[in-house]
């Protein structure tokens, strides 16, 4: 059926496409995401790096993480430090993916959707902040972090 | 009794009104006191090259049979003190809304006849930064009513919406979070009195509506085009916002 379909209607058909890029489905329970995205699991050490990464994940432009030798850390969400121990993998997850879920005024951004956004720079558009895959790596990443 | 309460009415305004003043403070509070120092210091603050630039271009005669800028504006240390204070402004004429450089803009090429500078060219910041540093200690008084409303309404909208794939408004960081740390910015109420500015990342002086690109940016949002109708309409509510607030162009920041 793909293969029959021509050039100019796959052209024509993109604009529309890339947009709905289908992100994996998820369940909320309560205050939680408790199955894996799309069934993957994650990587602690692919995890950190996220967190760290100032491009990808970026999260201590607004949190103070594990790591207090890591210069210039934010002061705008919890630290992170011991959320392992304060939430579970379910909870931090729904948090990851959208917190305004929990929080309609909620600073923290949501980095799993596409929809209902404004003005998203054309490089970002249609497409959520972290996949499903880094998600999951970050989240088994913060799941470790049980000390405060 | 009457008049004690209204004596006590009016002491409440203007307590009011005082702490409305109180609660936005300049960029500049939120430096560290090095860099402030620098700041003040005409010798260690880099801005001030550009002033000089832009004064020596404000009485330069351009090619061909234009003036320059000071056959109109003679004296522009009293004619033109605290013009700055007003900008963004509506050009009665056009029905347009105008910062500084729109201004420069339109004399350069309705008044003395040149091809525009364009935005962000080291002219153009030049002169606006000169022309600012005149209105320097100067409170903002910008008008947001009459023909001006609906650009103050269009930017206070700017403002309050959430935008980019971050999903975050100029408000909920320049209101809510004030004072806290982002990285190694602590984030100000982006009050923008300073600019063009001196910016340490940029080695660099550039405009406010650079600035504004880079927030924009930030949140992974659209960046509008420099002296575009969406900045424009932002620059005249953050004035607002800051009015009260002295002139301090040109600033330093991180
Ligand atoms: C723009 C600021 C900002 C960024 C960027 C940000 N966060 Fe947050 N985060 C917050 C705020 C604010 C909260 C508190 C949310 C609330 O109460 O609604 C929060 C809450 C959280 C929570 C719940 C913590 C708890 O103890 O309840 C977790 C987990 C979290 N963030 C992880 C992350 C991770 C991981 C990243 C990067 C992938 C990130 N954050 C990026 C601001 C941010
Ligand atoms: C995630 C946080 C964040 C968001 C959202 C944000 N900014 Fe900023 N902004 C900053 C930080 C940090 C700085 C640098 C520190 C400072 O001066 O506040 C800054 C600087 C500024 C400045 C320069 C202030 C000065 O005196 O030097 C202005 C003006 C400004 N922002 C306006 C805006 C506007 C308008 C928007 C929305 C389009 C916006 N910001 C969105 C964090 C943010």
């Amino acid at each position: 059926m793909r293969a029959r379909i021509g050039l100019g209607a796959a052209l024509l058909a993109l604009p529309v496409m890339s947009p709905a890029m289908a992100l994996e489905p998820f369940a909320v329970v309560g205050d939680a995401i408790p199955a894996p995205l799309g069934g993957l699991d994650g990587d602690v050490r692919r995890g950190e790096a996220l967190v760290r990464d100032r491009e990808r994940g970026n999260c201590l432009i607004c949190h103070q993480g594990a790591d207090p030798s890591e210069p210039f850390q934010g002061s705008i969400g919890p630290p992170l430090a011991g959320v392992g121990a304060r939430l579970d993998a379910g909870q931090i997850r729904l948090r990851l993916v959208d917190a305004s879920l929990l929080n309609p005024q909620t600073v923290m951004p949501p980095y799993f959707r596409t929809d209902n956004l404004q003005d998203v720079a054309p490089s970002f558009r249609g497409k959520p902040a972290l996949s499903a895959q880094e998600i999951e790596d970050v989240v088994s990443y913060l799941a470790t972090l049980r000390a405060e | 009794m009457a008049a004690i309460g209204f004596v006590v009415a009016l002491a409440c305004l203007i307590l009011q009104t005082s702490g409305v003043l109180a609660e936005i403070r300049s960029g500049s509070d939120f430096l560290s006191p090095e860099l402030r120092r620098q700041q003040a210091d005409e010798t260690r603050n880099p801005g001030f090259f550009w002033v000089e630039q832009g004064r020596e271009l404000f009485t330069r005669k351009p090619a061909g049979e234009g003036q320059a800028c000071i056959g109109c504006h003679a004296q522009p240390q009293q004619s033109l003190r605290s013009a700055a204070t007003r900008y963004p402004q509506i050009d009665a004429a056009a029905g347009r809304l105008l910062n500084l450089e729109g201004r420069i803009e339109q004399c350069r090429v309705e008044r003395q006849g040149q091809p525009a500078f364009g935005y962000e060219t080291p002219e153009l910041l030049s002169l606006t930064a000169y022309l600012a540093s005149l209105s320097r200690g100067l409170p903002m008084q910008v008008r947001t009513d009459g023909p001006a409303q609906p650009f103050y309404e269009a930017g206070k909208a700017f403002f309050e919406r959430r935008q980019g794939q971050l999903n975050l408004s100029c408000q909920q960081c320049h209101d809510g979070l004030v004072g806290q740390k982002l990285r190694g910015d602590t984030i100000s109420h982006g009050a923008g009195t300073g600019y063009p500015a001196y910016r340490l990342e940029w080695n660099d002086v550039g405009s406010l509506h650079r600035r504004l690109r880079a927030c924009s940016l930030g949140v992974r949002a659209t960046q509008f085009e420099a002296g575009g109708p969406e900045y424009l309409a932002l620059e005249l509510y953050l004035a607002s916002r800051a009015t009260g607030l002295p002139v301090e162009t040109p600033a330093m920041r991180r």
